[in-house]
């Protein structure tokens, strides 16, 4: 079952949708790197310290 | 009244779970009238209400400064933007909730959703992901108090303060004021992972500090309130009555802004601010009261109202300055 077709997006609509993605895709990142740095910084000094 | 308005108003039925059922389908099949797809990356920052997020960073970092622990810097200023993301979550959902009313007020009628910009089921989803996610990533990079004093802090602007008390009591700002209070208690438990009194007293004095800051601005646009039909003091116990609470609340908050000084946790230079900046408030409500009419009136409201965000940032730059600078001189041995 298929509904009716959107309608195609205007240059100026998809320009909006394609920054929406950029930022959404930061923030993604942005969030990843605060789970990483913040890893770091809680393990601190002793993520070093390990057996080899 | 515009098809927006008429949009907005038909979505605002005072009951929270259809309304919020109503955005969601809402934002899959808009108005057509209103009809967008998807608004500006600035436009969802715009729903995040950056200039409270700025003061929601400045007041919690003081919150942090008066505690005198030393914290880690990234777990520290990855905290610091929790609260504001969680601060700015709250704001979005408020203007998911008061869209109908920010499209009948001149100050607000060109916020993204009342525009068209937003679809209002867009802005509800985008508050509740951004309440969530901070809350959580403050409770896995500082502490679950901090992250549980964040949960309240949202909560209770976005539903208690924005569904409720805004629409029913002339108290509205008086008691939603505790949310806007809270960030340096909740930048206490994030350093030393309890509440203390340093932050209490400083969630004290924003807190008595917001009546005659809110209701100074409320008395120039108490016809724009009315017409939104917000139960503001000026349009229930009238002019006169708000005036002189103003100058209450600033007798009031001018022992409790020297507190600080007689706890021992705010220096020479502090006391000296909170001492001419408290004269500042009452000379300022005296003003309030005496001028009455026309331009007179609007002049000295608006001089309140400046001179309360001047009063109430330099009382905290101080307290940063003080603990973060090592300018602190006691006062009292």
């Amino acid at each position: 079952m298929t509904g009716p077709r959107p309608r195609p997006l205007t240059p100026e609509e998809a320009q909006r949708r394609r920054k929406r993605s950029l930022a959404i895709a930061a923030v993604l990142f942005t969030l990843v790197a605060i789970f990483y740095v913040l890893t770091i910084a809680k393990l601190g000094p002793q993520v070093l310290n390990r057996p080899l | 009244m515009s098809a927006r308005s008429e949009a907005l108003q038909d979505n605002r039925n005072r009951d929270p779970m259809t309304s919020l059922s109503n955005s969601l389908s809402a934002g899959a099949e808009p108005h057509p009238a209103t009809m967008v797809v998807g608004g500006e990356v600035s436009d969802f920052f715009a729903l995040l209400k950056p200039r409270v997020m700025v003061l929601v960073i400045f007041t919690a970092l003081v919150g942090m400064a008066v505690s005198n622990v030393h914290i880690q810097p990234v777990v520290g200023t990855i905290s610091l933007l929790m609260i504001a993301v969680g601060a700015g979550a709250s704001g979005c959902l408020n203007m998911w909730w008061d869209a109908d009313i920010d499209a009948v007020m001149t100050r607000t009628a060109k916020r993204p959703i009342p525009d068209g910009r937003i679809q209002p089921g867009e802005a509800l989803a985008f508050g509740i992901v951004l309440s969530v996610g901070s809350v959580l990533v403050l409770g896995l990079a500082s502490n679950w108090l901090a992250a549980g004093l964040l949960a309240f802090t949202i909560v209770f602007y976005a539903v208690f303060y924005s569904m409720w008390l805004k629409r029913a009591t002339p108290q509205n700002i008086v008691i939603g004021g505790a949310a806007g209070a809270l960030p340096p208690v909740i930048g206490q438990a994030v350093v030393t992972g309890s509440v203390g009194i340093e932050s209490l007293v400083l969630f004290l004095i924003i807190f008595i500090w917001t009546p005659p800051h809110f209701w100074a601005l409320a008395l120039i646009k108490s016809g724009e309130y009315a017409k939104a039909g917000i139960p503001m003091m000026p349009n229930v116990a009238g002019p006169q009555s708000t005036r002189r609470q103003i100058i209450y609340y600033s007798l009031v908050l001018f022992p409790i802004g020297l507190a600080p000084v007689f706890l021992g946790f705010g220096g020479l230079l502090y006391g000296l601010t909170a001492l001419f900046g408290g004269l500042g408030m009452l000379a300022f409500s005296v003003h309030v009261f005496r001028n009455r009419e026309g331009e007179a009136e609007r002049k000295a409201a608006l001089g309140m109202f400046g001179f309360s965000i001047l009063y109430l940032f330099l009382l905290f730059s101080a307290l940063l300055a003080e603990h973060s600078l090592g300018l602190f001189r006691a006062v009292i041995a």
